[in-house]
């Protein structure tokens, strides 16, 4: 008996799933292909027809214009503008990002305390804030709030310490003066024995179970360490402290309004996203964690601090992460406010001259490369904390 | 009666030291809070800039003698929004009457500021008329037993007839909008368009073949990745360029609302993602068990289950979409947080100092719809039971 030869017949091509998945493919990218060379030279066209420069020669001419409280000058390329604008918008989202870390965490855990008037007053503060254009509450906080402080010539002043005007805060300053040397070598020694300290702590933590007091032990090893050098260098630190003349104040270190107005309201802004991030994922842990913590007899702080919060980080680390990426692209908005942020500087530089698609290119490129490294931490992050499948 | 409150107050309030001392203070800070909002709102603040420019504020530049296209577009608004919530509760089931009443409560007290600033009659007399239509055609939408399509085409229909009735037929285009209306227009056009690009957008993302995926996680991440505000900027300054030279080019609102569109079908993409990704596997296995093509099983299959699950995440995004383009009086753009900058520089009220006032008002318009809006789509989530199954 003999077996029929198992014949393999393909469809003709049009109704082979192989070539078709091919050619539509192919179809695909040609067509997406097509629209950006016809996007192309569209661009390039018109950019010749206007007259404006098509390269990238506009990165390495003067900028022309001066950025506030900064060494930037007015010669220097708009390149270099670009990276001090970036260094202001990293300024105001590190920051923006620690400081809304506290209050978004505080207030997550006020909204589920036991406390009527506080978890009221908590949710008040939430639902009021997160539906409010972030925009709306930049603007107000400087235009209705700091700029109408009072203006210099009757500025707040307490003592030598501190004065407050429609100019911003002002506040004392650390300067040094004459050798730092030895006292930078004691500093790095410092940090050095922090170190030590805290692999120390942590070692007889995990070996005996007593309390490690780590962050206080690092803590207090370069505070003691800094001090010597401070004496052991001749004093090589000094106060500045402003004063107040008719027109501004001189020394000391400045808060702009600008950058105030912009962080408070980021911060409340990205407070209140993660105020329900937090309160989310505390819900999330399961019950009898908290249960257990009781039956050993920890305190609500602890119970909160040692238990709940712990696995709560880790569940929240996705989101939140999302809220840092978010706070950094909202800083873009300074830009209404004149905080010299990057996407300011781009905006001035294409007033000026620079060509306006290369340039809104380069602060797009520069907002993403922000993304993907936030991203590519909190991946990190997040492998290394999430939980190992017990 | 004082038993209970002395118990619900030693349980709630006073549980414990700590917690007293947490209620004296809180108490405080809030009476003192509470105390000075009031005497702002009711004796210290100059609310004449928004009784003057009430009108500015809501529609800004339109022509004052086509006003009543406005009013004709609101009450169809208002029958297609009825009949779909008529729709849903014939569902769903309807609950009280007081409780609708406290839902609507923010959007309530917002028309009856409106209705007190304006201080006309007439304008009383139209809004009780939008609402007798709202709840005519909510009656209506509970009594017709419609397929879900025909709602859905019913009420998208309507909305489509209230902009045609302001910009068709010798109307009023949209570039000449402002205030409010142009801060609602662009959120309602700027969600509808990028609702198909965005279903593609993840369909593509989503696809077997490699070519597609990569073009669409490209432009996805990349937009996800940077500001709104540089995407309004390349529209507003550049995208005259990137047509054919020789092409007009198009009005601010234009390039502005094209922007929002790049922007948000980038966010739309990725929540119905989400959606395709919760649809199980079985459902597809069995649609090809049936023997349907690839493209009838996402068409019948696929997309309606996703569709459905993504319902609350897309009125979120509508949400944030609305707050957004706020954004766009960076770029020059007469929508409703810049014309309560621009009011402020009236010769009657420049350098008072009244845009604490005027500010106070946008947020407060801005939190009523957000706020509201987000409250329902809480409710549709319950009621659609997404994440129950």
């Amino acid at each position: 008996m003999s077996a029929n030869p198992v014949v393999t017949r393909r469809p003709p091509p049009w109704r082979d799933v192989r070539v078709l998945r091919v050619v539509l493919q192919l179809a695909f990218l040609a067509g997406v292909g097509l629209l950006v060379l016809f996007l192309y030279f569209n661009l390039t066209a018109s950019l010749r027809r206007l007259g404006i420069q098509t390269g990238w020669g506009w990165l390495d001419e003067p900028s022309g214009f001066a950025i506030p409280d900064s060494d930037f000058r007015s010669s220097q390329p708009i390149s270099d503008a670009l990276i001090e604008g970036a260094v202001n918008t990293l300024k105001v989202s590190a920051l923006g990002i620690v400081l809304a870390t506290i209050l978004g965490v505080v207030v997550g855990v006020a909204r589920l305390s036991t406390n009527w008037l506080v978890r009221k007053a908590a949710a008040a503060f939430v639902e009021t804030i997160r539906n409010i254009p972030v925009l709306v509450i930049i603007i107000f906080w400087y235009l209705a709030v700091l700029l109408r402080l009072p203006p210099i010539s009757s500025a707040v002043e307490w003592g030598d310490l501190l004065v407050l005007s429609n100019r911003g805060l002002v506040v004392p300053k650390i300067v040094g003066e004459g050798d730092q040397a030895v006292f930078g070598v004691f500093i790095v020694a410092g940090l050095a024995a922090a170190v030590a300290a805290w692999i120390w702590r942590t070692r007889r933590f995990d070996a005996t179970g007593e309390p490690h007091h780590r962050v206080l032990w690092s803590g207090g090893v370069v505070l003691a360490v800094a001090l010597v050098g401070f004496f052991a260098g001749g004093m090589p630190l000094a106060v500045s402290l402003p004063e107040r003349g008719d027109l501004g104040t001189r020394e000391g270190f400045r808060l702009a309004p600008e950058y105030a107005a912009l962080l408070i309201a980021l911060v409340l802004y990205t407070a209140s996203h993660i105020a329900e991030i937090v309160r989310g994922s505390i819900l999330a842990v399961h019950r009898g964690q908290g249960e257990a913590a009781d039956a050993l007899g920890l305190s609500g702080f602890q119970r909160l601090r040692l238990v709940i919060l712990p696995q709560a980080f880790r569940i929240m680390i996705p989101p939140l992460a999302n809220q840092f990426l978010n706070l950094t692209k909202n800083s873009s908005l300074g830009v209404a406010i004149s905080y010299y942020e990057v996407t300011r500087v781009t905006r001035i530089a294409v007033s000026q001259a620079a060509p306006a698609p290369q340039a809104f290119a380069v602060l797009m490129a520069i907002y993403l490369f922000f993304s993907l490294t936030i991203a590519a931490i909190t991946n990190l992050v997040d492998r290394r904390l999430a939980y190992k499948g017990r | 009666m004082t038993d209970r409150v002395k118990d619900w107050s030693r349980k709630n309030l006073f549980s414990s030291a700590f917690n007293s001392v947490l209620t004296v203070v809180f108490g405080v800070l809030i009476l003192y809070t509470l105390y000075r909002s009031l005497r702002f709102v009711f004796l210290d603040a100059r609310w004449e800039i928004i009784d003057r420019n009430l009108t500015n504020i809501l529609v800004f530049r339109f022509p004052r003698d086509e006003l009543w296209r406005v009013w004709l577009a609101l009450y169809l608004f208002s029958a297609a929004l009825g009949f779909a919530a008529g729709a849903a509760a014939r569902r769903a089931g309807t609950g009280s009457t007081s409780a609708a009443l406290r839902r609507a409560g923010p959007v309530l007290v917002l028309v009856a500021v409106f209705l007190w600033f304006s201080g006309s009659f007439r304008a009383v007399l139209l809004t009780a008329g939008v609402a007798a239509v709202a709840i005519g055609f909510r009656a209506l939408g509970r009594r017709l037993p419609l397929r879900t399509a025909w709602v859905v085409l019913a009420v998208g229909g309507g909305i489509v007839l209230a902009f045609a009735a302001i910009m068709a037929f010798d109307g009023v285009g949209f570039e000449r909008w402002g205030g409010l209306m142009l801060t609602v227009f662009l959120a309602v056009a700027g969600i509808a368009i990028s609702f198909p690009i965005g279903v593609l957008l993840a369909l593509g993302r989503r696809s077997s073949l490699p070519g597609v995926r990569i073009v669409c996680v490209a432009y996805i991440e990349l937009f996800r990745g940077v500001p709104l505000i540089t995407v309004l900027f390349m529209g507003a300054f550049t995208l005259g360029f990137f047509l054919p030279p020789g092409t007009p080019t198009p009005s601010l609102e234009t390039r502005a609302l094209v922007a929002l569109v790049v922007f948000t079908s980038a966010y739309v993409a990725e929540i119905v993602r989400g959606g395709l990704q919760a649809v199980p596997v079985g459902q597809v296995e069995a649609a090809q068990a049936l023997g349907l093509s690839s493209l009838k099983t996402t068409r019948l299959i696929v997309l309606p289950q996703a569709l459905r699950a993504v319902i609350p995440a897309l009125v979120g995004q509508f949400i944030s979409l609305f707050k957004d383009t706020s954004l766009v009086a960076t770029i020059g753009l007469a929508e409703l947080l810049n014309v309560s900058q621009i009011i402020t520089g009236q010769p009657d009220f420049v350098a008072q100092g009244l845009v604490f006032e005027t500010l106070i008002f946008a947020a407060f318009v801005y939190w009523v719809g957000s706020y509201s809006m987000s409250r329902e789509s809480q409710r549709l989530e319950r009621r659609l039971g997404v994440g129950e199954r």
